[in-house]
């Protein structure tokens, strides 16, 4: 199987963009190298703009840009484009709707070495809590690609998460459907929603546990926002049992949103696999994942124990 | 000497619907609405801004960003009398349902540039504005009024760096320096001195003026207009309450609006003179 990150797609997609609209700009903020944006700044130097290490004022500049009819992207860690910049994304940006897409690279554990700053655990959340946000999490390099050509037909302001670990290509699409989640296993004993690099784990947890008898549905959740109210629903009256998986906290990432839905549509016991109200810390990404048990065996565990409890 | 009376004439009939407009509403920014009235009109009716009022999504209008959003009924009084809407509008300030919201909605109200209330988030919106006038090969001019309070806001010195950075030659900003903030004097409070030096350092053409004499705002924004080389900073020295004498300079009113008895005696004020 080929292993790539997914920021690597945002940078390529990017590229295809300028080519087929000049009217989109990027911006980034001293991280162009890591985000990829500078793939785009290579082809299009004088619609590329660095705005240093200013993260508030990236998202105000690229809301004037989209307020003068340009279609702006613009990128950085994602704990800094959602965190450090929340305020003017939420005033400057979803307060008018305006077409800006934003891509929170480096996001999760996985970042690895850099440690617990500057892994963002809670951009869902803070990116979901936003009216007029669409928020989508990728599982690959192949849906970053379709889902950043996909967002310059979106409307209003969309968020997309990104990775800096090289992870599994294995979706096979032809393009990105907003508010569409895609079974990627059938089964009947157990649903598992996942979304981001973690939908491989999760199908590679399926694999794990149909040798002990359980048949896990699993699902790509990669539009949290919107989310496939039906598809979840569908699910989950035919297994009676969710479980979600995110690189992200269960307090109001993907685990929340599902949860949303159920206790609306179809009130069902869901475990949330996620990072469990702490911060990370320093150590490759491998060592990380087995400490905070995003291994395939230690997800199938929590979910033969959920079956089974 | 040049005559100006026609603009004060039109300042004083907007200062005069600015305190009928926060009595109605009975809650808003009184102070620096009254302080940047001579600000806008010299925009708007000096000479110095391209409008349409009949076509407020024009595409090579010039644009103006209210920093200190707060300040808008002093905007809302001016784009009605410019004729972006009917001058009725004005006392649906701040109710349910009005296009005039608490601070300025760039959905709602045709002649808003941009959303801005919380402050900083003007002048950031400002120079993404001026910036795509470059991508778009426009010729727009963008001119952002700030609080001097606001100034206290990190975000805005971020802006003024990729302002100068970016050589934005067509972004004026313009300081309402009015010398308060809500808990107090700006100097006090936290010291935003000394400005005009800050704002060469940073890369501004800066100009100190007196904001309430039409001859150096309009003197000093149509050179501003002139200037290819970068980015305008006026310092706009004015009076918080300007045109009522019990609110002139008075902290109290940054935030509270003419009660009937005070309405009554102020519009006395501006229609005699004091």
């Amino acid at each position: 199987m080929e292993f790539k990150a997914t920021r690597e797609a945002y940078g390529k997609a990017l590229v295809e963009l300028g080519k087929r609209d000049d009217r989109v700009v990027v911006l980034d903020a001293d991280l162009s190298g890591s985000t990829k944006s500078k793939e785009f700044q290579k082809q299009f130097p004088n619609r590329f703009f660095n705005i240093g290490i200013a993260e508030a004022n990236m998202a105000g500049v690229a809301a004037g840009m989209a307020l003068s009819g340009l279609k702006p992207y613009a990128s950085s860690f994602a704990v800094f484009i959602t965190g450090r910049a929340f305020e003017i994304v939420r005033q400057s940006i979803c307060y008018q709707n305006l077409h800006v897409i934003l891509c929170g690279s480096h996001s999760g554990i996985s970042v690895g070495e850099d440690g617990g700053s500057h892994q963002a655990i809670a951009d869902i959340s803070l990116m979901r809590s936003l009216p007029n946000m669409k928020v989508i999490v990728p599982a690959d390099y192949n849906e970053t690609y379709l889902a950043v050509l996909e967002s310059i037909n979106m409307e209003g302001p969309v968020y997309i998460r990104t990775s800096r670990a090289k992870a599994p290509v294995f979706i096979e699409k032809d393009r990105f459907e907003l508010g569409k989640a895609d079974v990627l296993r059938e089964g009947k004993s157990v649903t598992v929603i996942a979304c981001g690099i973690m939908v491989s784990l999760a199908l590679d947890a399926a694999e794990l546990l149909e040798k002990e008898g359980i048949d896990a549905e699993v699902i790509n959740a990669s539009s949290i926002k919107p989310i496939d109210r039906e598809t979840i629903v569908k699910s989950a009256k035919k297994t009676g049992r969710v479980v979600t998986v995110e690189e992200h906290t269960i307090i109001g990432g993907l685990g929340s949103a599902v949860s949303e839905v159920l206790t609306d549509e179809y009130p069902s016991r869901v475990l949330k696999i996620g990072v469990e109200d702490v911060f990370g810390e320093s150590g490759t990404k491998e060592d990380l994942f087995c400490k905070f048990g995003f291994t395939k065996e230690a997800i199938a565990k929590k979910i033969k124990d959920f079956v089974n409890g | 000497m040049e005559d100006f009376a026609e603009l004060e004439c039109i300042a004083k009939e907007i200062r005069k619907d600015v305190l009928v407009m926060l009595n109605k509403a009975k809650s808003g920014h009184s102070g620096g609405s009254l302080s940047v009235v001579d600000i806008l009109v010299a925009l708007y009716f000096g000479g110095i801004m391209n409008y349409d009022p009949k076509n407020p999504s024009w595409e090579d209008r010039d644009r103006l960003v209210l920093s200190k959003g707060h300040a808008c009924p002093a905007l809302y009084a001016t784009l009605a009398k410019a004729g972006f809407f009917e001058r009725d509008f004005l006392w649906t300030l701040r109710k349910l349902g009005s296009p005039l919201q608490g601070h300025p909605d760039s959905k709602k109200l045709p002649g808003i540039d941009a959303s801005t209330g919380s402050l900083g988030n003007g002048i950031t919106q400002a120079v993404g504005i001026a910036l795509a006038a470059r991508v778009l090969k426009k010729r727009y001019k963008v001119f952002c009024i700030m609080g001097d309070g606001e100034l206290q806001e990190g975000i805005t010195w971020e802006a003024f760096m990729a302002a100068s950075h970016y050589k934005l030659s067509n972004l004026i900003v313009i300081v309402d320096f009015n010398g308060l903030q809500i808990d107090g004097k700006v100097m006090d409070v936290m010291n935003i001195l000394p400005l005009k030096e800050k704002f060469e350092a940073f890369g501004f053409r800066t100009y100190e003026i007196g904001g309430h004499v039409y001859k150096n705002l309009i003197d000093t924004l149509t050179t501003a207009k002139r200037n290819v080389i970068g980015p305008t900073a006026i310092i706009a020295r004015t009076v918080k309450g300007y045109g009522v004498s019990f609110m002139a300079n008075r902290i109290e009113y940054h935030g509270v609006p003419p009660s009937d008895q005070e309405l009554e005696r102020a519009l006395k004020e501006l229609d005699n003179g004091v």
